[in-house]
């Protein structure tokens, strides 16, 4: 039986192993590559999209889990906090090779909405699962702090 | 918002194109037709829609090739930035040659130093070209006639680049481009925003690992669990069994799962049932190898560097201090592990991948797959982190790919991605290496003997590159930093060991500089601690390039060096010269709960000559700092009993998480000298200046990295 589920605003469906993380799902057959394999096991965050508003690791999430649900990718975030979240990241030039940067704007953009003015341990807390290798935490910081001034008005 | 995105599908269309109407060295322009794009040169195309299209020969991998080559020639062309585009060039040497390499490749940190002049000249030759046309049309002295922001005046007349790009395309390229003086700059020396922002912070920038092609199939590879073991017996019932698995494999690389989707490839993978044959794999522990490596710096080895009589002085030294540090092997781990899109098309092979080393690993392939190289064609792709990882003397995931794709029948496409655990397991790592380090001091606390040996394996022994790399029985790669370093003793001696090991290894971000740079500045910091010097002035003392000694002196002036840091935190400080660039750093740390550094701020001054981008100097010095942080306290793979390797994903492998981030202040020192790099420099003094910040507030002497081993109080 396939599983059906709401994917950025618009029906999707998937007919097979309920059990295939969404993130393949995502990827491979539904042709949505903004988000990111990095580890397989949930301790980089970089396949990190909403379920329900909310942040989840995609490559340790069954499918067959989000069957009814609302998931948000990187290619269809919208709102005042996603909006932010970009134009800061842009602004201060954030991104280095660029391959984790849609799990931190997705993560990021979680964390806004569930916080409008993150303080630094904040930061730390929510994006913590978020690996970045080129070490681009200094400007994440920074444009998280850029965005929620962004978001306030 | 100023949106500058690279046309991703104009780089996949394109790479043919730019051959087929620009060839340099014919010195011609290409032929006229009404709406012909413009292609004065190999590196730029000006489209009659207005947009200037420049072709970036090295890999973007993170470092800001695309955005400073660009940058160079935009300056030089007066291109207006948000005009600009960037495409990736095809695998094609005599165009397209790193000029310190000889053939395409990126590494070194090389990217804008070897391309500045040729950078320049492609943008002249481009506005002299697109000026003369301009004249042409209105009649007038082409040096009457201005060009600026992408727009070529002549009093009321105006014309944009793209309007001019018909006629352009009819003149001869100028024998002698005139180049700028640095006063006319209009983007080199600025902030100039990077040309893939927009597109990485979408989502919509394109990695190999994004690529699809029509009809491809997904494979995964297995490898021996130990370095030198080969694939026996395979029982391939269980992996077939999982839902999606296509076939198996067996290559000489390891036993390649293919499938409908990564994942049942993946599965396939974990459900293979192989006996290997190990019988010649490299069987030893790290504990075994350190033991054997240190055994042998206690000989002096092939000498790399000699002045006075380094053992006799220290025979005679009124102080001594003698120390032997460990480095462990570690992996580069980039985000985006290793992976390629092969495809047939007619007789040519279509490559999708983040290539280092362009052309070679096309002719790798090629050889694998019984063409000619000039049938291979690369699309090269955004790279999603190296460090060091995409290139190789031997070009083996290259390799790799195309007998995963042959053996598949090398007629449907197939995208090979490594899993994180064959990227953590597969070595290619930075070598274990062993220093023994001897110094020592006369009555007055002057250093008057310095007595070095450095043991590791050798990147390029037994590679089609070891003819370049190892002369004379020295790879000098192992002793960089440590020989030919910023300081001078009266007495002194550099020697190594070429090791012999079954671990491949590989160069990894700023090569042997990761661990010289580490026991030079952390020796030399106890020494001068010996002697009663500060280790700034006494540092500045023992040096004898002013360059390095302008930016320690920058260093220790924005961290206001002397003066007394908060409670219960300390400083170091370390310096480094590396592939060209000067570094000094400053660290400030305190003790954190688990019994490590708590790294609140690194200050950082560099000098590496003109600053095209200033911006992506800041970025790459906090992220070489970030790389060197993240390994420094907890990074290393370790064989265990047997030769196992114990680390095979993020969670044994720990990797820097932003709450350990330090604030990060970066001074750049003004320059008009040759640019070079940045991508390698920030890395080498960030441990160093941890370790002395770290024993000055804690007294623990650390010589066995990481801190999380060998450090923690």
């Amino acid at each position: 039986m396939p599983t059906d589920f709401t994917l950025n605003g618009k029906p999707a469906s998937f007919d097979g192993d309920p059990e295939t993380p969404l993130l393949w799902v995502l990827r491979d057959h539904l042709g949505l590559t903004g988000t990111k394999y990095g580890c397989g096991i949930a301790q980089c965050g970089a396949c990190t999209v909403h379920l329900e508003g909310k942040n989840r690791r995609s490559c340790v999430t069954p499918v067959g889990m989000v069957a009814g649900k609302k998931v948000t990718t990187i290619e269809g975030v919208e709102g005042a906090e996603a909006k932010a979240v970009q134009k800061a990241w842009v602004a201060i030039d954030v991104p280095q090779c660029g391959f984790c940067q849609s799990g931190q704007v997705m993560s990021a953009i979680g964390l806004l909405k569930a916080k409008k003015k993150p303080s630094d341990t904040d930061i730390d807390n929510a994006m913590a699962g978020n690996l970045c290798r080129c070490a681009t935490y200094v400007r994440i910081r920074q444009a998280i702090h850029d965005a929620a001034a962004m978001v306030e008005g | 918002m100023n949106a500058i995105t690279p046309t991703r599908r104009g780089l996949l269309k394109s790479t043919g194109l730019v051959l087929g109407v620009a060839l340099p060295a014919a010195g011609r322009a290409a032929r006229a037709l009404p709406d012909a794009p413009f292609a004065p040169n190999a590196f730029v195309r000006v489209s009659p829609d207005n947009l200037v299209t420049i072709i970036i020969k090295h890999v973007e991998m993170g470092q800001g090739p695309a955005t400073g080559l660009a940058t160079i020639v935009a300056d030089e062309m007066d291109a207006d930035w948000s005009q600009v585009r960037v495409e990736f060039s095809p695998a094609n040497d005599a165009l397209y040659k790193n000029l310190y390499f000889g053939t395409m490749g990126t590494g070194g940190s090389s990217a804008i130093a070897n391309s500045w002049e040729q950078m320049r000249g492609a943008g002249a030759s481009a506005r002299a070209m697109l000026a003369e046309a301009g004249a042409k049309r209105w009649g007038v002295a082409v040096g009457e006639v201005k060009v600026a922001r992408g727009v070529v005046s002549h009093g009321d007349n105006k014309a944009s680049f793209g309007e001019l790009a018909g006629e352009a395309a009819l003149l001869k390229p100028p024998e002698k481009p005139v180049l700028k003086t640095p006063d006319q700059f209009t983007l080199i020396g600025r902030d100039t925003p990077k040309i893939d922002s927009v597109a990485k912070s979408t989502g919509a920038a394109q990695f190999t690992m994004d690529v699809r092609r029509p009809g491809m199939v997904y494979s995964a590879i297995l490898h021996p669990p130990l370095f030198g073991g080969k694939v026996g017996k395979v029982d391939v019932s269980a992996a077939m069994a999982v839902n999606g698995v296509l076939g198996v494999k067996p290559i000489p690389q390891g036993v390649a799962v293919y499938a409908r989707d990564t994942w049942a490839a993946m599965q396939g993978r974990a459900a293979l049932r192989v006996e290997w044959d190990l019988s010649k794999a490299e069987k030893r522990s790290t504990e075994e190898l350190y033991a054997q490596f240190a055994e042998k710096t206690e000989e002096p080895g092939v000498q790399v560097e000699a002045s006075g009589d380094a053992k006799a002085a220290f025979k005679g030294a009124a102080g001594k201090l003698e120390a032997v540090y460990c480095f462990p092997y570690l992996a580069h781990a980039p985000m985006e592990t290793l992976d390629a899109v092969i495809e047939m098309q007619g007789d040519e092979v279509h490559v999708w991948m983040g290539s280092q080393f362009q052309v070679g690993e096309m002719g790798a392939i090629a050889a694998v797959l019984g063409v000619k190289p000039d049938k291979v064609v690369l699309h090269e792709q955004y790279a999603g982190g190296s460090f060091g990882r995409r290139v190789s003397p031997g070009m083996e995931f290259g390799v790799e790919a195309a007998s995963v794709f042959k053996a598949w029948g090398g007629k449907v496409p197939v995208k090979h991605v490594w899993t994180r655990e064959n990227d953590l397991m597969g070595g290619f790592y930075r070598p274990l290496v062993v220093h023994t380090v001897r110094g020592g001091l006369d009555g007055n606390g002057e250093i008057i003997s310095w007595d070095h040996v450095v043991a590791a394996q050798s990147a390029f022994k037994g590679t089609p590159m070891e003819f370049m790399g190892i002369q004379k029985g020295i790879d000098g790669s192992i002793t960089e930093g440590a020989a030919e370093s910023s300081y001078r003793f009266p007495n002194h001696y550099v020697g190594q060991h070429i090791m012999e090991g079954g671990v491949p290894t590989l160069w990894w971000r700023s090569v042997g500089n990761t661990h010289t740079a580490y026991a030079m500045e952390t020796f030399l910091d106890q020494m001068l601690e010996r002697g009663k010097k500060d280790p700034v002035e006494g540092r500045l003392a023992l040096m004898h390039d002013e360059r390095m000694k302008a930016v320690l002196r920058k260093a220790a002036e924005i961290a206001k060096w002397g003066s007394k840091p908060p409670e219960g935190r300390a400083r170091g400080v370390a310096a480094h010269f590396s592939f060209g660039t000067y570094v000094a750093q400053v660290a400030e740390v305190s003790k954190g709960p688990d019994g490590l550094p708590k790294v609140h701020k690194i200050w950082c001054a560099v000098d590496c000559g003109v600053a095209v981008n200033p911006n992506i100097i800041r970025a790459q010095m906090e992220g070489g700092i970030g790389y060197g942080l993240g390994h420094a306290l907890y990074g290393e793979i370790v064989l265990g009993e047997g030769g196992i390797v114990q680390q095979s994903n993020f969670d044994t492998y720990r990797s820097l998480r932003i709450g350990e981030m330090p604030e990060v202040e970066v001074a750049i020192i003004e320059s008009g000298a040759h640019p070079r790099g940045v991508g390698e420099p920030g890395l080498p003094p960030v441990a160093p200046a941890v370790a002395n910040a770290w024993r000055n507030l804690t007294g623990k002497v650390v010589r066995r990295l990481p801190f999380s081993v060998g450090g923690r109080v």
